[in-house]
């Protein structure tokens, strides 16, 4: 499970020559419980008891490895074949589900009782209520005010599985401030409190830690593709907020450098007009939450506040070796509109009989067009793999509003 | 200029130094130089001038809010300097407590030497550590200024040492596993904290230790002051102020009986602790 990529994070924690991405930009107060941590995980990972333990875990309780399939019919509109990594069918319906077993079973490893997480669209609130449940942990979950408003599914499904959930009024009252009081809370808990920090961002060794538990999402489709088409995708592709299922699937692909990695960011309204998420894209270098790295930002170095549809996807920073990747340009980055994603939503819902969340609806939309690129220049048997990282039950609401849905004389363009 | 004669004329005196922060910006720009001036009037011997920054993670709601009223009335890094040059100008040792990335993003050198010209003292980086500092001890030594890392009692005594080695000035010590906030009772993990900070900073250093989180009042500042070289206050002074709303006068007249109240606090303090 250990990768050994030469993409990877120095033991600082700094990707890229001269430590340019990442770090671990964090108060003294933090520090010793990031040193704990960063020798419990090393340690973990290298003791087969853990290890197998967290594999039984996915494979027994989070209905993992995760399928993979062939999406005919949307193939057939492109012109070339189409691969989803169906991680919308993990137990909580995401890949999240994948790095909370993970970090949680290491906080027991560790003897502490009680985990804080934040959350966006709500996946790893819920995903995290759902380890601490499984394994008898106290759980308390922040999550932006705004965003309990419009992900008031997951904050009820989050509330049932035990966790208190808290909302946060601060700043902008999205991820971002939910990860401020996360630190918060932690500074003052941290004798007997793990963060389980939601996505591949933070200070060292959370991005790393965090690719770490999700890379099975690629290692698993390299597989799956190997063994049944007998040779390698041409592109891969997934949505980045902060970037936890995009850089777990490219972590199984950084190697083939045949492969063309694809991570498509929220363009919101378009990032000419300023509310988007776009944080390679339009962003620029910076510290955020302890990693240095792309973010949105003014000219005095405060944070941008950020707008996307997907509350998921809603983060004005991103995981620092996604920053490192776009910046030697192992992988390229592009953003989709709000409208596109919204678009490609429905048509994967009409194709495919699949309602996928928003989040991936971006990676659905950004990769068709690498997929019609692809068929024009090497045929049908041009192979793009799509990491449909969530199931779109939560964004139902969204969806009405945005398809005037519940309405039996409407219909939806898609 | 540093902030060492002032803790050399605490010590020569006998007592701990005051140490008061507000946010630059807050209530306005000139609002805030008023205040400061007060401040230094009423018995400050060190400020702090912090840069209102919109993740601050170490602060509680108190300076949040000050500082989120700060940015959206429009305060840029730009006016802080200013207002360093206005309060440095008075004779006191003035800092800046910024998070890392508007010093970043304006440029680390470039701030440090717009820092050094306005008469600042130096910064205090809550979000940088001395492992993840390079960029910014260069600057300070170049220019001269203070750099005031931060201690806390998870803190291992390795970096406790490395952390005082590397500091100019002072070393900050937090009180408290917490955030920035009055508190009802000062911790019984300072103490240890200081003792453990005079301990391990390098032979004949004799590195000043202050207190910082949670004082609020005289009393509170005599109890830090019977063991610590500076007693930090920051939520305290801004309370005041939060408290008198767009009365400013009441806001000043508060803010100079409080700074009085510590300023006789840590004179009253056990012989000081230096």
């Amino acid at each position: 499970m250990t990768s050994t990529s030469r993409y990877d994070a120095d033991d600082r924690g700094y990707f890229g020559e001269g430590g340019q991405w990442g770090g671990r930009f964090m108060p003294e107060a933090l520090l010793a419980a990031l040193d704990e941590l960063t020798a419990a995980w090393t340690e973990a990972m290298a003791d087969p008891s853990f290890i197998g333990e967290f594999e039984a875990i996915l494979r027994d309780y989070a209905n993992v490895p995760s399928a993979l399939y062939e999406a005919t019919r949307l193939s057939e509109q492109v012109g070339c074949r189409v691969l989803l990594k169906r991680e919308d069918l993990n137990h909580t319906g995401a890949h999240k589900i994948r790095n909370v077993l993970g970090q949680a079973l290491l906080t027991k490893r560790m003897g502490k009782k009680r985990v804080i997480a934040e959350t966006g669209a709500g996946q790893h609130g819920v995903a995290s209520a759902t380890a601490a449940a499984y394994l008898g942990l106290d759980c308390t979950v922040y999550m932006g005010a705004v965003d309990t408003r419009r992900q008031a599914l997951n904050v009820a499904r989050m509330q049932l599985l035990g966790a208190e959930v808290i909302a946060v009024d601060t700043g902008s009252g999205t991820l971002k401030d939910a990860i401020n009081e996360a630190f918060r809370d932690w500074v003052s808990s941290v004798d007997h409190t793990a963060y389980l920090f939601g996505t591949a961002a933070g200070p060292h060794p959370f991005p790393t830690m965090v690719r770490e538990f999700c890379r099975g999402i690629g290692d698993e489709a390299r597989a799956q593709v190997l063994e049944r088409y007998g040779r390698l995708p041409d592109a891969i592709a997934a949505c980045v907020g902060g970037g936890s299922n995009a850089i777990g699937l490219f972590a199984g692909f950084l190697d083939d450098e045949e492969v063309a990695i694809w991570g498509f960011e929220p363009g919101g309204d378009g990032v000419e007009t300023g509310r988007h998420a776009a944080t390679i894209t339009a962003g620029g270098s910076g510290v955020l939450h302890g990693a240095r790295t792309y973010l949105l930002q003014d000219e005095d170095g405060q944070t941008v506040e950020s707008h996307s549809i997907s509350a998921g996807l809603d983060y004005p920073g991103v995981g620092p070796q996604h920053s490192h990747l776009a910046h030697i340009g192992r992988a390229r980055y592009a953003p989709v509109t709000d409208a596109a994603a919204m678009e490609a939503m429905a048509l994967l819902a009409r194709t495919e009989g699949i309602i996928c969340a928003i989040e991936s609806a971006h990676a659905v939309s950004g990769a068709l067009d690498v997929a019609r690129e692809l068929a024009a220049t090497k045929g049908p048997e041009a192979i793009v793999l799509i990491n449909l990282s969530g199931r779109g039950d939560k964004d139902m609401g969204t969806a009405i509003e945005w398809f005037g849905l519940g309405d039996a004389q409407k219909d939806v363009e898609a | 200029m540093s902030t060492t004669p002032a803790f050399e004329r605490a010590r020569s005196e006998g007592r701990a130094a005051l140490i008061g922060y507000l946010p630059a910006g807050f209530p306005d720009v000139p609002g805030a130089v008023d205040a400061l001036h007060v401040m230094v009037d009423a018995g400050c011997d060190v400020i702090e001038i912090g840069l209102p920054y919109s993740d601050p993670v170490m602060d509680g709601p108190t300076i949040q809010a000050a500082a989120q009223q700060a940015l959206d009335a429009g305060c840029r890094t730009t006016d802080v300097l200013r207002t360093v040059e206005a309060v440095a100008a008075t004779g006191t040792p003035t800092l800046v407590m910024t998070y890392w990335n508007p010093v970043e993003r304006y440029g680390v050198e470039r701030f440090a030497a717009d820092l050094a010209s306005a008469g600042g003292a130096g910064l205090i980086t809550p979000d940088i550590t001395p492992d993840a500092g390079d960029a910014w001890i260069a600057a300070a030594d170049a220019h001269d200024l203070d750099k005031v890392f931060l201690v806390a009692p998870s803190s291992t005594d390795e970096r406790v040492a490395m952390t005082t080695a590397a500091s100019r000035g002072f070393v900050y010590a937090t009180a408290v596993m917490g955030v920035t906030g009055a508190r009802t009772t000062t911790s019984d993990l300072a103490g240890p904290l200081v003792t453990r900070a005079r301990a391990l900073q390098p032979k004949d250093a004799h590195l000043p230790v202050g207190v910082g989180l949670g004082v609020s009042n005289g009393d509170q500042a005599a109890v830090v002051a019977a063991y610590a070289d500076g007693v930090i206050v920051g939520s305290a002074f801004v309370r005041t102020l939060l408290d008198a709303g767009t009365d400013r006068a009441a806001g000043l007249a508060a803010l100079r009986t409080l700074t009085e109240d510590l300023a006789a606090g840590v004179r009253r303090g056990d012989a000081g602790g230096a």
